[in-house]
């Protein structure tokens, strides 16, 4: 089971960013969310499983493939990128990637031996709202305040008009 | 923890989505398509957390919390980057980034 979401994971990753039709690339990043979040529910980590299948692809990619249907034509295809570029790019991230994985099979990972801890729901919203040992108010505080102003930012980027209509834009160059 | 899985195929895996996500960043020419690359990256993040947690502190919580917040940060990060994409398309009628080069008023 392991094999199988690890290998949709990287097939369906590397075809999110080389595929020309850009309703395929969110198609495949969709696949590759959801085989991570069956990778959570192997590692026994339910909530996050389901925060993962809620808000990322649900809501994360609903609201990408919106602003591709706004913007661009489904028919439309990109043109193949430079030769020169794509070995370039290739060549930097086959080296990060062979570096990384070098350095991670020479390491010695020590796991702890204590007994593993159930988290279920109860437990992480105690923690949340904790303000003892493993409680976690004040990062929780500042994602709220973080999430409320990118509200804000995003509701006041995307208005229509606003004070900046002096200039005409060129709505009709396309 | 999953038997027969050591923790090291959990960083491979990692790496290679964040090597194919830095792929794309490089290549990719359209702004959400960028986009779906960084969301590539930070996701493969969010896995290396959880399977350290997992498998090196099984005691305690901190990879989990740590990749919700990181759920919850890509979050309002894709939701302020439509937002500036949509707003660029009306401005440009493109979201090719080579042909918004003005940062003019």
């Amino acid at each position: 089971m392991f094999v199988l979401f690890s290998v949709m994971i990287i097939v369906f990753s590397i075809l999110t960013v080389t595929t020309r039709r850009i309703l395929r690339a969110a198609t495949y990043l969709l696949l590759v969310l959801i085989s991570t979040s069956g990778l959570y529910f192997m590692l026994n980590y339910q909530f996050m499983a389901a925060v993962q299948l809620t808000l990322y692809a649900g809501g994360i990619v609903v609201l990408i493939i919106f602003s591709i249907l706004l913007t661009s034509h489904i028919s439309q295809k990109f043109e193949p990128v430079g030769l020169k570029k794509s070995v370039f790019s290739a060549l930097a991230a086959i080296t990060g990637a062979i570096l990384s994985i070098v350095t991670i099979l020479d390491y010695k990972f020590s796991a702890s031996v204590e007994a593993a801890k159930e988290v279920d729901m109860r437990l992480i919203g105690r923690s949340l709202l904790s303000v003892e040992y493993d409680g976690y108010v004040l990062p929780f505080e500042v994602i709220s305040i973080l999430l409320l102003a990118a509200m804000i930012a995003a509701i006041i980027v995307a208005k229509k008009g606003g004070p900046s209509k002096t200039k005409t834009p060129n709505y009709n160059k396309g | 923890m999953i038997t027969g899985v050591p923790v090291q195929y959990f960083l491979i895996l990692a790496t290679l989505m964040f090597f194919a996500g830095i792929y794309g960043f490089l290549t990719r020419r359209n702004l959400i398509t960028m986009l779906m690359a960084v969301e590539l990256i930070l996701n493969s993040v969010n896995i290396n957390f959880m399977a350290f947690n997992r498998y090196l502190y099984p005691h305690k919580m901190e990879g989990m919390f740590f990749s919700l917040f990181v759920i919850a940060v890509a979050a309002s990060e894709a939701a302020v980057a439509i937002a500036i994409i949509i707003n660029i398309y009306r401005r440009f009628a493109t979201i090719n980034v080579e042909d918004v080069n003005e940062m003019k008023y």
